[in-house]
């Protein structure tokens, strides 16, 4: 049976459609999956990729940029500053922006801000299968 | 000089219905970003709902709040004024209603012994108040007319730093409220701490609490850390739309005002020139005719000949 997933960001809905499973990261908790009629959740999320499986075994993947997830029986929402579906990750930029990270990161080791974005980036790249064996997943 | 009067009267017209299309063009171009504007708020509207829902099941679900954006400070010695409005003029009564209000609050504070930061959102907002020696803390400028998610996160971020130092102990939120397309209203929202009603909804609420029944990862005070400040920059953003289809709202309404009233000064000019041009007329067949009897007085034959040769030129 089918269940609602919807991505939202602060300015629009970046995503709406039905889903049979999701798989995301929370913070501290690991790998979490959602089938319809999960217990109603609320959970921080990793910079990770959410993975939406669909009826018919099509799995759509979104790399996200923090957030939350919110389950209430029959709807999963994500709600992010960023998710962006994997066919549409602009693999070029970012690559730059993991060499920029990575380059502010050895400068700063304890510059939380470059960590963030490296992480941001790998995870771009992981979904978008673009992965230079960064440690996404 | 016959027709002078009539000269000047047609170069102001000419002024007149060059402005006027200036003022229609702006006019169309405001109801065009109204309307965007009014989109994005809608479009916005979701993720704040969602976060205020978020915010709810947490308070049903019991999480034991403590967090620095929600504490009450026993004396409150500065309040931060956050005020919003515009980079540009030319938008009616806009700007200037949302500093009069500001400044009253300003004032208010003063009068009670308090301090205030002023931090100025718009060109408008900076010039007013530095040019009344008032103290600014920060200026953001440049987006009024469409601010984006990162122009809200900046500003909250210094607007947290005021908080969470402590330096200030309340900030209040002054902005423009857009009720519809015919009003919109200053307003003035206390920002934080947050009040905990928005955080507390359900607080008291037993049967809530007992309908919700939510788990947490990591836990409901971890979720509520990281969801906080975020609420925070949502608010923000919120207001920034709010404000931005004000703007235009006002600045189409200002426009049009300007436009009806270039129409209305090119009708009443353009019978003042018509009248000019007529009593010219008026003014020179009279001196043809008296000529013409002065002349005929002398000699009739010539005097026909001459009035032919001068209205014929």
């Amino acid at each position: 049976m089918a269940m609602k997933i919807e991505f939202v960001s602060p300015e629009d809905i970046l995503y709406s459609g039905e889903a049979v499973q999701v798989i995301a990261r929370t913070r501290g908790g690991g790998d979490i999956a959602f089938l319809t009629g999960h217990e109603p959740f609320i959970g921080s999320l990793e910079t990770c990729e959410v993975r939406v499986y669909e009826e018919g075994g099509d799995i759509r993947r979104f790399a996200v940029r923090g957030g939350f997830v919110s389950v209430t029986g029959p709807e999963v929402t994500v709600l992010s500053d960023a998710a962006v579906p994997a066919g549409q990750i602009d693999v070029a930029a970012a690559r730059t922006q993991l060499a920029d990270a990575k380059a502010a990161e050895d400068a700063n080791p304890e510059d939380p801000y470059a960590r963030d974005d490296r992480r941001w980036a790998e995870v771009q790249l992981a979904a978008a299968g673009a992965d230079d064996g960064g440690a996404a997943h | 000089m016959p027709g002078g009067a009539e000269r000047i009267l047609r170069r102001r017209i000419n002024t007149v219905s060059n402005t006027k299309k200036i003022t229609r063009a702006m006019e169309l171009i405001a109801a065009t970003r109204v309307a965007r504007a009014q989109q994005r708020a809608r479009a916005a509207r979701p993720y704040s709902e969602q976060l205020t829902g978020v915010i709810e099941d947490l308070a049903a679900g019991g999480a034991e709040v403590d967090h620095p954006l929600l504490r009450q400070a026993e004396s409150i010695s500065k309040v931060a004024f956050v005020v919003c409005a515009g980079d540009r003029g030319l938008a009616g009564p806009y700007n200037a209603q949302v500093l009069r209000t500001a400044e009253r609050e300003i004032q208010a504070v003063r009068s009670d012994g308090g301090d205030y930061a002023i931090i100025a959102v718009g060109r408008k907002v900076a010039d007013y108040f530095s040019f009344r020696g008032y103290n600014i803390d920060s200026t953001y400028s440049g987006f009024t007319d469409n601010p984006s998610y990162e122009n809200a996160r900046d500003i909250a971020r210094r607007v947290r730093q005021l908080f969470d130092s402590q330096e200030a102990q309340q900030v209040d939120l002054i902005y423009t409220e857009f009720v519809s397309m015919g009003t919109q209203r200053p307003i003035v929202r206390r920002f934080l701490p947050l009040e905990k009603t928005a955080v507390m909804a359900a607080e008291g609420g037993g049967e809530a609490a007992a309908l919700a029944g939510f788990s947490f990862e990591p836990s409901a005070e971890g979720v509520l850390a990281d969801l906080l400040p975020r609420y925070v920059e949502a608010r923000l953003f919120t207001a920034l739309l709010d404000a931005a289809a004000s703007e235009h709202a006002n600045r189409q309404r200002a426009m049009k005002a300007a436009t009806d009233n270039a129409e209305e000064l090119i009708v009443k000019l353009s019978r003042a020139m018509n009248r000019a041009r007529q009593e010219a007329i008026t003014t020179e067949i009279m001196e043809i005719v008296g000529g013409a009897e002065g002349l005929a007085e002398d000699d009739d034959d010539l005097n026909i000949e001459l009035l032919l040769s001068e209205l014929s030129s």
